[in-house]
């Protein structure tokens, strides 16, 4: 199958013979849709959704004045990616409080990723000095309450449970434990369940009704397709959700299910999960998602988790360094560090647009663990050789190996790497004023 | 119920869905172009991507001009035949035992329920089977497993979480080698296919079967979930580039999403549907049947 390539690639293709500026004009501006119209169920917007949509931008689109710093087809998706964003409504929703304890209630199909959620909402009450109780009512699924008990020890928060009872009375015994024991807040685990499954949503109105909860959040697998609307139209008319989570967003899905359930439901994405670690849990960002459902990379996040790696002094640290071009052995693995704490490296490769998908194509993965004997090599020399490698001659380099537990070979590898690197940075730097 | 009886009945919900969509389509009583649009839009609603659903709808059309086809049952017959030609391209398969299965997927989609009720399937068959505890990651998942193998009364080869999930799969072959079982079935943990390090201690997992078992027929079957859209495509690619997948197992069928996927990989990658979830009881399990699922779709 081919490599998605970014919408606006197809649509520079498109407008590629036109050389005349303007007014975008309506045969124009179907072309355009029909290209939109197919970024926008591949990336599993729903069907119905996708018409509404395309109606409502051609309409805004046509008679736009192009401006002049941009081409039509960037036009074009400027004015999508502005009404994708405008739907999928305002930045990060907070959570809703009550008197305490504030009750946090989970609902959603089954694989979605309930469980691991609570974990992480608990971690991340807890992170802002609150006490929350989690709570196991999931009774049906093997081992579910063990899970449940396993993630509530990992985040290191207290977790109520009564085996495999009636999960409205444990609900209800639940929130009574957290009123008296001062909890801030009280979630609430509930078994994955189809939509269609009369008796286990009835059970989650009597679980509703009993606790009365703050929030009911609707957890939705990122990787949801057509569906997703009957999924969320479903959950939402008979609970009235407050608020919807989507998970699994660390994987190369482009995640228009999103916009579906925002469009039927009207209720705003309150996190994303991004990763299997207790502590992946983001606030929704509208924009981003509107650039990654087209297609065109999380560039925002990119830059956001550089910013976070990267401190002002180390930056400039690194130009004056690369001005100089004072570039050592020590600074190469400093940098290493520094894209390590970005996040892995296959996700960051993920964020670059059109990189996602070529870098899956091509094979080459990038081997953390390479990384690792990089380190080892780089941290089995003497301060002196890490400043000026030039000293490095084979009884110091047979050292270096037998200290790093690799090869003479494998020193020589990383010595030609490192020129390279620095050889490419000198170019970097004429080219323009170079800024990590 | 019967033996596909099952699967019909899981998937009429959303026969009755399609079908009202279909007698919408054929109520304007012409085949013309908006009709085709019309398809390609049901279509792509039962989640067949949009480059499948662009070529069925293409050949629909050429079939309706060649032979003439003026009648509502005749598109329907003849839209019917593509999608059981397109997914019949997957050969199907026969599983040779003694069988090691390895069942692999992402995260949620049903791995191991899916594995209690395989085993259960067999054994029911009078079958031999040891299953495999080799998610040694996510939580609990073993304590999940051995539910299932109580259930469906197998044995069950486990060790501690967070332990090298080939050590698991190492034990478990001596194991059915020693008890000369039909079936190893190797549970394995969620994974999402851009992670690199886990697909790298999958491909681990799989050299270990093929060194330490090669007597034994190994199958690598992907769970998918039916809920899910176009990214079970790149699922599929990616797990079958690197450990190469023999078939699919089709969870979640009991909803009302279709699973309309699985024509594109079948059509494309050849990879054969072997089995399809129902439900969540230990005998909702069926072998695929394309009649009914195209029945099912439209």
């Amino acid at each position: 199958m081919a490599v998605f390539s970014g919408l606006s690639e197809k649509l520079n293709h498109i407008f590629a013979k036109m050389t005349k500026r303007g007014k975008l004009d309506e045969y124009e501006i179907k072309q355009a849709m029909r290209e939109v119209r197919i970024a926008l169920l591949e990336a599993d917007v729903n069907i119905a959704v996708v018409k509404r949509f395309i109606n409502s931008v051609s309409e805004k689109a046509l008679g736009q004045d192009i401006l002049k710093s941009l081409s039509p087809a960037q036009q074009v998706v400027k004015i999508v990616n502005e009404e994708l964003t405008a739907l999928m409504g305002s930045t990060n929703a907070k959570l809703e409080v009550s008197a305490p304890p504030t009750v946090i209630m989970m609902c959603g199909l089954q694989g979605a990723g309930k469980t691991t959620l609570c974990g992480k909402l608990a971690l991340y009450l807890k992170k802002q000095n609150k006490k929350a109780l989690l709570i196991a009512c999931d009774v049906y699924r093997p081992a579910a309450i063990n899970q449940l008990k396993v993630v509530g020890e990992k985040a290191g928060v207290e977790v109520f449970e009564k085996g495999q009872g009636n999960p409205v009375e444990i609900a209800k015994k639940g929130v009574e434990y957290a009123k008296s024991y001062g909890f801030d807040y009280a979630i609430i685990d509930t078994a994955g369940r189809l939509h269609i499954d009369d008796a286990l949503m009835t059970e989650l109105e009597n679980i509703k009704s009993a606790v009365n909860p703050a929030e009911i959040l609707l957890t939705v697998d990122s990787m949801t397709g057509q569906d997703a609307v009957n999924v969320a139209d479903t959950f939402n008319k008979r609970l009235d959700v407050t608020g919807v989570v989507l998970t699994k967003l660390d994987g190369d899905t482009r995640g228009g299910a999103c916009l579906s359930i925002k469009e039927v439901t009207g209720k705003p994405i309150k996190f994303s999960s991004v990763g299997e670690k207790l502590t992946d849990l983001e606030p929704f960002y509208p924009d981003r998602m509107a650039s990654r459902i087209l297609g065109m990379g999380d560039v925002l996040s990119l830059i956001e988790k550089a910013e976070q790696a990267i401190t002002e002094d180390q930056a400039k640290k690194m130009e004056k360094k690369l001005k100089e071009n004072s570039f050592t052995l020590e600074d190469y693995i400093e940098q290493f560090e520094a894209i390590k704490k970005m996040g892995s490296l296959e996700d960051i490769m993920g964020m670059i647009p059109g990189m996602g998908n070529k870098f899956k194509m091509s094979g080459a993965q990038i081997d953390e663990k390479k990384i690792e004997r990089v380190k080892a090599i780089i941290y089995s020399m003497t301060v002196k050789e890490r400043r000026d490698p030039a000293i490095l001659n084979s009884s110091r380099k047979q050292r270096i190996a037998k200290g790093s537990g690799t090869t003479v070979q494998e020193v020589n590898q990383l010595l030609k790497q490192f020129e390279q690197s620095k050889q490419m940075m000198k170019q970097l730097k004429n080219k323009r004023n170079f800024r990590f | 119920m019967g033996f596909f009886g099952k699967i019909f009945s899981a998937l009429k919900k959303t026969k009755d869905k399609i079908s009202e969509k279909f007698s919408a389509l054929f109520s304007r009583g012409k085949i013309d172009e908006e009709f085709y649009e019309e398809l390609e839009e049901v279509l792509i609603s039962s989640d067949i991507s949009v480059r499948t659903s662009m070529d069925i709808v293409e050949d629909l059309r050429d079939r309706v001009k060649k032979d003439r086809i003026t009648e509502n049952e005749g598109v329907v017959k003849a839209l019917k035949e593509i999608l059981k030609e397109t997914i019949e391209r997957a050969e199907s398969l026969e599983i040779q035992t003694p069988a090691v299965i390895m069942v692999i997927g992402v995260n949620g989609v049903g791995k191991t329920t899916t594995i209690g009720k395989l085993a259960h399937y067999f054994s029911e068959r009078k079958k031999s089977v040891i299953i495999a505890a080799a998610d040694t990651f996510r939580a609990a998942a073993s304590d999940q497993l051995t539910v299932w193998a109580e259930r469906a009364n197998v044995k069950i080869v486990k060790s501690s979480e967070g332990s090298d999930p080939s050590s698991v799969v190492f034990d478990a072959i001596t194991s059915a080698k020693a008890k000369k079982a039909d079936y190893l079935i190797i549970d394995t943990a969620g994974r999402l296919h851009v992670k690199a390090n886990l697909m790298e201690e999958l491909k681990k997992m799989s050299r270990t079967v093929e060194k330490e078992y090669p007597e034994a027929n190994f199958y690598k079957f992907i769970v998918l979930d039916a809920t899910t859209g176009q990214n079970a495509v790149n699922q599929v690619e990616t797990f079958n580039d690197a450990v190469g997948i023999d078939g699919i197992i089709l969870t979640k069928l009991d909803g009302t999403a279709k699973g309309g996927f699985v024509v594109s990989m079948c059509g494309e990658l050849e990879v054969p549907v072997v089995y399809v979830g129902t439900g969540e009881k230990l005998d909702d399990i069926d072998e695929f049947d394309v009649e009914q699922f195209v029945d099912g779709i439209i």
